[in-house]
């Protein structure tokens, strides 16, 4: 019998939401890590019970937890990420916190990656306890170049996220950077080149200029993986490849809603099925719901029209935020959608989104909501 | 030597305060890891620099060295220090 496991990442700690076979109550597991800053936890595909935790505190430098029983035990990374020590007399950086975590595909076991702030990629190759630099990114003139200064990023910090494996070929990889535009490799990271034609900046920026990119979120559809979306903060797009021009999707929101946001999810098998939840991207960025009214869009044709879904969410004065890894889809059918909110809220939209219901309140921030398959 | 441990690292000693021994700061650090894995990466960044809101201080003295020197008989003591809300 399938069930949903829906794993909840906060400023605060974790909390992991079981659901019955029918989704209409949760039993919840938490607070991990009371105290911690979770970034992002994910359960592994490959075995759906290992789960990896991206943690610092306020204090402490960042670290990676793994748990090989969904979540009954942790035991700490033997060596977190972490960039190369500098040479002598040389300033180097270091890991902040691990931002983003993405399983390997189903031909690499125990291969992970990391995504950090400021940006860096990680690779292990044990399940998550020992990880290295990945790729010659982190060090290289260009992409230093490119990544820019803790000025160039998002507010608390730079990062590295979207790490995308395509599934029928382990060599091929894509990553984003907020900022510093999206990337992809051909060659199993030995290089990586920017994917950056038909996507647009803020006014009066140069866009041939890498740095100035800020990709918000890009996912790679299962059932096509010739096709990807992006969530941009300048818009919403649709890549099919091997086009390498990215195609600009969210003019057709309405006006009032814009086409900025954060989150961007894919349909588990429909690839002209997407979601996204348009934040308030005008005058000084509220990043809340446009008006306070709170809604997810959806596309049933890969971007030609966008439904609006709200019913069940709150009509007037709800000025949400949504971060970037808060929303996900379930592998029902239909799927359903989660998303949380920085006021700590975990919502739960039945039928693709089609009527939302409220299955936890008073959490702290939420930083990240991963939906995943049990069985 | 003696070495006083904040809240925040006891789920990595489970004692305080607990024994670590160097001649220089740190090398005790290197040492409080072998005896207690991890527990150093929370409080030096990979770069070698001790973390922001992460206080040492030797016999009350706060140091910021990794090289200052350790006698046998010295106190110390690692402090959490504000990092905010």
């Amino acid at each position: 019998m399938r069930r949903t496991l829906v794993l909840v990442a906060t400023r605060k700690g974790a909390w992991l939401y079981h659901g019955d076979a029918s989704r209409d109550s949760w039993r919840v597991d938490g607070p991990h890590f009371l105290g911690h800053v979770l970034n992002h936890v994910v359960l592994d595909p490959r075995d759906r019970r290992t789960l990896l935790a991206a943690a610092k505190t306020g204090h402490l430098g960042p670290t990676i937890f793994r748990s090989t029983d969904r979540g009954a035990n942790w035991k700490e990374a033997a060596r977190p990420p972490a960039f190369a020590k500098a040479g002598e007399g040389k300033s180097g950086r270091a890991v902040d916190h691990t931002f983003w975590l993405a399983p390997g595909p189903i031909s690499e076991e125990d291969v992970w990656y990391a995504g950090t702030s400021p940006q860096g990629l990680f690779r292990s190759a044990d399940g998550g306890a020992t990880w290295e630099p990945f790729s010659c990114i982190n060090e290289d003139a260009q992409y230093r170049t490119w990544m820019g200064t803790s000025q160039d990023g998002t507010p608390d910090g730079a990062k590295l996220h979207s790490i995308i494996v395509d599934p029928r070929d382990a060599s091929h990889l894509y990553f984003a950077m907020s900022g510093g535009g999206v990337h992809e490799s051909l060659d199993g990271g030995a290089s990586f080149a920017p994917l950056i034609d038909g996507l647009e900046v803020v006014e009066g920026f140069d866009r041939s200029n890498v740095a100035f990119h800020d990709p918000h979120c890009v996912r790679l559809c299962p059932s096509n993986p010739d096709r990807l979306y992006q969530q941009n903060h300048c818009g919403i797009y649709r890549l099919d490849r091997p086009s390498k021009a990215w195609r600009r999707i969210g003019k057709t929101l309405p006006k009032d809603v814009g086409d900025i946001g954060f989150p961007m999810v894919v349909h588990p098998r429909n690839a002209d099925v997407a979601w996204v939840l348009p934040m308030d991207g005008t005058t000084v960025w509220p990043r809340t719901s446009p008006e306070g009214k709170p809604a997810v869009y959806r596309t049933r044709n890969a971007g030609e029209s966008w439904q609006r879904l709200d019913a069940g969410l709150p009509e007037k004065q709800a000025w949400w935020t949504v971060k970037r890894q808060a929303m996900s889809a379930d592998a029902g059918d239909p799927p359903a959608l989660y998303f949380g909110t920085t006021s700590g809220e975990l919502w739960m939209g039945r039928d693709e989104g089609s009527r939302w219901t409220c299955i936890a309140q008073h959490l702290p921030e939420i930083y990240a909501v991963e939906a995943a398959e049990l069985e | 030597m003696k070495v006083l441990i904040p809240s925040a690292l006891l789920s990595y000693t489970d004692r305080n305060p607990v024994e670590a021994s160097g001649g220089t700061l740190g090398e005790l650090l290197f040492d409080l890891d072998r005896r207690y894995p991890g527990i150093r990466f929370r409080m030096v960044d990979e770069q070698d620099r001790i973390r922001r809101h992460i206080r040492i201080f030797i016999n009350a003295d706060q140091v910021l060295d990794l090289g200052q020197p350790l006698q046998a008989g010295d106190d110390v003591v690692i402090v959490q220090a504000l990092s905010g809300g």
